[in-house]
């Protein structure tokens, strides 16, 4: 976040960049949580086994905090969406709004109407009854996954629209490449399959500190095994998907892919960063090719992740930014004349539509046909072109931390695994301690997932559509910036609160159910 | 088979959904109106939390109905999405501020290591209550009154000077917050007191859920007093805003041209050019007083039911009143073509249609929201009940 000279603009993406940042903080905790759940509370219908019940109901309290300061902080970005960027909210509502309607339709009421049956069910309807309420929670949360990363996978991908020049503004013309555009298929498996990763590994976590404290030993170990086996099958999938997602992002976005590398120059057989540290230089395309002050390279691999194959050629922020005629790459101040072409022709086109010059009117239109892939860029007319660039480190980092951090994890499942199958995770006390400590692990690597995914598209709102300059709404800039601080005061507040509960109610275990208290 | 519908039908069509989401959510904000009655109502710490758990068990729904209402609005009508709530920023923002907080407070209030205690979280629940209702009351009214801003889609092609390419702008510093408190123009008294209505409503709907979900005497009695004086309150601002609406000068649409006009007695006028909302207008309100009069004079436990159906009917009637009837729901005082119509401001025929295949399982939502709570209310809360429970707020 350096430089952000504090406009509008900044203001805006930092106060949407908290709050949804908070919110995914809680999120994937209910992905997957909600599975786990209903797979226990499955184990118990089936087995008749009361200490199973009382494992369910333990972890379904934890799961009950978490779920309300969730919604809580999920309220707040939706009508963000028209508070901050009420210019976006205009251009692309059509497409964008239609996912958010039915997720509030198809999957929120699911959840919280079934969360209700679950939470004060137990004596009130039949055991068959309580169980499906707990699978169509977890599957409502899943779906509310769904839904919103379609529209997520919509702005990094636009798919499925089409621009009207009447109205000014793009509009769907195919729901199904909206919902199965390949971008929002590997976003929607990617993002749950973390969620559950991060799931297993704070059950595991939890049980691992009731071990070290010889505390609820049955119920730690029953919950570890479930825990890693769910999480050792995500995690084999978390990587797998993640490398779906990296292909997506070599297609569609490029520069976000060079920035994930630090790639300034492109090549074939182009390198992975295995471990890295940049350079620090603000100015980064003075920079040349040493860019990193130590580097391990895996040569070829970045090609391999990218396109599939050793030896592709992978476009570099350089080639972006100046065009590369060898690899067709036009450069960005092109797109930028471009852009301006279409953005003035489609004003024209409606200045002389108005006056009733239809033939004129439909040369312009052509124009702004022709031009329209490159309308975002319109907007930097007249300004530096490394204004395009995202913020290379952050985005580098982010995604080495993630990558590394994946890797770690189904290593670690497997070694919970291992040892609990061989009945020796109570004697283990170091795998114990590490398991406790990989907690904010899982959350580090979640956060710097999304870090990787949106800071890596600016300054796109909407991939080369929509700017985020051209996206906000007009407040003045002290307005979000109160608002900011008052967002950053309350949900840190509140996660204080929730950090104490889920202790003190770790703390107490199972026996005490709140009415006990 | 929505294909085949006009785009100005899909339009009123998507009103309806509009209007029908917002109905429903008034009915629910008896959530609110409970919170803002804790104190008031239950004298010890046990009646305390029977209510406090009479309502918590229901608030996720009202929440969810309020994110469902903002989706569908963003998703049918955006420009609507944009301009108000970029432009009211200040109203919206108190409005979502009130609603984080209550929606963690069900659950940490009793919790130990809650970090803010117990009465903190009290205190959150009335405030939610309080700028919950009020807020969106007063907010809603502009839909009657007006409010200060323009939208120019040109803007977006304006790349010269250092302007930015703006649609909609607010033309007040206050955004949002003229339509509470601005001296110089009274429309705020209108919006106010529909703002107040609303409070009021949902205190008194909350006193008729509490009669039919709580199973003890004490309560039963303290909300049947209660209840009288919410009702009076609430008829007082009713009639008050009711008076004002149908008396002022409305926004009419030109079908022809589409320009917007002032018209002397409009919402009065639409009132009778639309039938059918007059009837549905008449019964709401009959079916509200009805249901607040079995619960006072015949001692009935159901009295909910009617004046729920009854609220539904009203506040459709209410939101039809603004839009339907070439009729602008969201005038604007500062450039009256400005304003929008569910014509100017709506998404296209083919999202308007997909969403419409959505909305078809509304019903089916509806069908399985109402069996989970019948069979979770078919025992009424006691205190015995309450603490039995593995899930207690
Ligand atoms: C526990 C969390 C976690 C872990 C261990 C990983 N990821 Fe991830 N990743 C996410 C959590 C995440 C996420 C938070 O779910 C993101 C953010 C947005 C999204 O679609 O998923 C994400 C995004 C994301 C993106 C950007 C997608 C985009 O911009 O649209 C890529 C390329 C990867 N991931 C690749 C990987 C690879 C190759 C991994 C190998 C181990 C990996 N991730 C592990
Ligand atoms: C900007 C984007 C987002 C918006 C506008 C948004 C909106 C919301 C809203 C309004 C709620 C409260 C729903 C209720 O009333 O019950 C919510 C909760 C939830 N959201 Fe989000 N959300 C966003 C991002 C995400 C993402 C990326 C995911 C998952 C991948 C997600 C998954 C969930 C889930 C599972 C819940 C249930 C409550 C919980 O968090 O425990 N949301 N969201
Ligand atoms: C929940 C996890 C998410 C996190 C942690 C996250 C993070 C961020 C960050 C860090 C930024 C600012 C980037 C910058 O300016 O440097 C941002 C911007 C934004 N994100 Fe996300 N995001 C999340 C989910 C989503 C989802 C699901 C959507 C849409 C459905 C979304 C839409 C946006 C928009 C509209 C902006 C503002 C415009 C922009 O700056 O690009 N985000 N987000």
């Amino acid at each position: 976040m350096e430089h952000i000279d504090f406009s509008l603009v900044d203001w805006s993406r930092a106060q949407f960049a908290l709050t949804a940042m908070y919110h995914w903080l809680f999120v994937p905790l209910t992905l997957g949580l909600s599975f786990i759940v209903a797979i226990m509370e499955s184990l118990y219908v089936k087995t008749g086994n009361e200490e199973w019940k009382r494992i369910t109901k333990f972890w379904m309290t934890l799961f009950g905090i978490n779920f309300a300061i969730g919604v809580a902080t999920g309220i707040i970005l939706e009508f963000e969406f028209g508070t901050n960027w009420s210019n976006y909210s205009w251009f692309v509502g059509d497409i964008f709004g239609a996912p958010l309607a039915i997720e509030g339709i198809m999957a929120f009421f699911l959840e919280s109407t079934f969360i209700a049956v679950m939470f004060f069910g137990w004596n009130k309807v039949s055991k068959k009854f309580h169980l499906l309420s707990s699978w169509l929670v977890a599957i409502g949360s899943n779906l509310s996954a769904l839904w919103i990363l379609v529209a997520n996978g919509w702005m990094q991908f636009p798919a499925g629209m089409q621009f009207n020049p009447d109205t000014a503004r793009n509009e769907m013309i195919d729901f199904w490449s909206v919902l199965f555009s390949p971008v929002a298929i590997n976003k929607f498996l990617h993002t749950v399959t973390s969620g559950y990763v991060l799931s297993a590994i704070f059950v595991i976590g939890v049980s691992a500190w009731y071990l070290l404290k010889k505390k609820e030993i049955n119920l730690a170990k029953r919950s570890m095994v479930v825990a890693a086996t769910f999480g050792l099958i995500s995690s084999i999938y978390l990587i797998s998907t993640g490398d779906g997602s990296a292909k997506a992002v070599a297609k569609y976005q490029p520069m976000k892919l060079a920035a994930m590398e630090g790639l300034y120059y492109g090549s074939d057989h182009a390198p992975l960063i295995a471990v890295g540290a940049l350079k620090n230089c603000e100015d980064t395309l003075q920079v040349h090719r040493q860019s990193f002050i130590f580097e391990v390279p895996i040569y070829g691999a970045l090609s391999y992740l990218a396109f599939g194959n050793f030896d592709e050629f992978v476009p570099g922020i350089h080639d972006l930014v100046h065009g590369n005629p060898e690899h067709g790459i036009i450069s960005y101040q092109e797109k930028i004349e471009k852009g301006k072409i279409a953005i003035d022709a489609l004003a024209e086109y409606k200045t002389l539509k108005k006056i009733g010059d239809t033939q004129n009117a439909a040369i312009a239109l052509k124009t702004f046909e022709d031009n329209f892939q490159y309308f975002g860029y319109g907007y930097y007319f007249g300004r530096d072109p490394h204004e395009l660039i995202p913020p290379v480190r952050m985005s580098f980092y982010a995604f080495h931390i993630m990558v590394g951090l994946g890797t770690y994890f189904v290593l670690f499942f497997i070694l919970i695994l291992f040892f609990t199958l061989k009945k020796q995770v109570v004697d283990k006390k170091w795998l114990l301690r590490l398991a406790v400590w990989t907690i904010p692990l899982a959350y580090v690597a979640s956060e710097a997932g999304w870090i990787v995914a949106e800071v890596g598209r600016q300054p796109w709102v909407i991939q080369d559509l929509l700017p985020s300059i051209a996206a906000v709404s007009q407040i003045d800039s002290s307005s979000v910036m109160i608002t900011f601080f008052l967002f950053l005061a309350i949900f840190t507040t509140l996660l204080i609160a929730e950090i104490r509960i889920m202790l003190s109610q770790i703390k107490k275990g199972p026996e005490s159910s709140p009415s006990k208290q | 088979m929505f294909e085949n519908l006009s785009l100005l039908a899909l339009q009123h069509y998507w009103w309806i959904i509009i209007s029908i989401l917002g109905a429903l959510l008034v009915f629910l904000l008896f959530v609110q109106g409970g919170q803002t009655m804790i104190y008031q109502l239950g004298k010890t710490e046990d009646e305390r939390k029977m209510l406090i758990n009479s309502t918590g068990r229901k608030w996720d729904l009202t929440f969810t109905t309020l994110v469902t209402f903002g989706g569908a609005f963003f998703a049918s009508f955006p420009l609507f999405y944009s301009t108000s709530f970029g432009g009211a920023y200040w109203v919206w923002m108190a409005i979502l501020f009130a609603f984080i907080l209550q929606a963690v407070s069900y659950e940490f209030r009793t919790k130990t290591g809650n970090f803010l205690g117990q009465k903190t979280y009290e205190g959150f629940l009335f405030i939610n209550g309080l700028l919950g209702t009020v807020l969106l009351g007063a907010a809603v009214a502009t839909f009657f009154t007006g409010s200060q801003f323009s939208v120019d889609k040109m803007n977006l092609l304006n790349l010269t000077g250092d302007k930015m390419p703006i649609i909609s702008a607010w033309e007040t510093p206050f955004h949002g917050l003229e339509a509470i408190w601005d001296s110089n123009q009274l429309a705020f008294i209108t919006n106010l007191s529909l703002g107040l209505a609303v409070f009021f409503l949902a205190r008194l709907t909350a006193n008729l859920y509490f009669i039919n979900n709580i199973d003890n005497e004490t309560l039963h009695k303290r909300n049947k007093t209660c209840l009288l004086r919410n009702s009076i309150a609430f008829l007082l601002f009713f009639l008050l805003f009711l008076g004002r609406i149908l008396t002022i000068d409305g926004f009419a649409v030109n079908p022809d041209t589409k320009e917007v006009f002032i018209e002397s007695f409009k919402y009065f006028n639409n009132l009778i050019d639309m039938p059918f909302v007059l009837v549905m207008f008449l019964v709401g309100v009959v079916l509200v007083l009805y249901g607040i009069g079995v619960a006072l004079f015949k001692n009935s436990k159901k009295g909910i039911w009617a004046s729920g159906i009854g609220i539904v009917f009203t506040v459709m009637a209410l939101f039809f009143l603004a839009g339907f009837n070439n009729t602008a729901y969201y005038p604007s005082v500062f450039d009256l073509q400005s304003s929008l119509t569910i014509e100017n401001s709506s998404s296209s025929h083919f999202t308007l249609t997909a969403m419409s295949y959505v909305s078809l399982l509304v019903p089916f939502v509806l069908g399985y929201i109402a069996y989970a709570w019948w069979s979770m209310d078919k025992k009424k809360i006691t205190i015995e009940e309450v603490e039995q429970d593995h899930h207690m707020y």
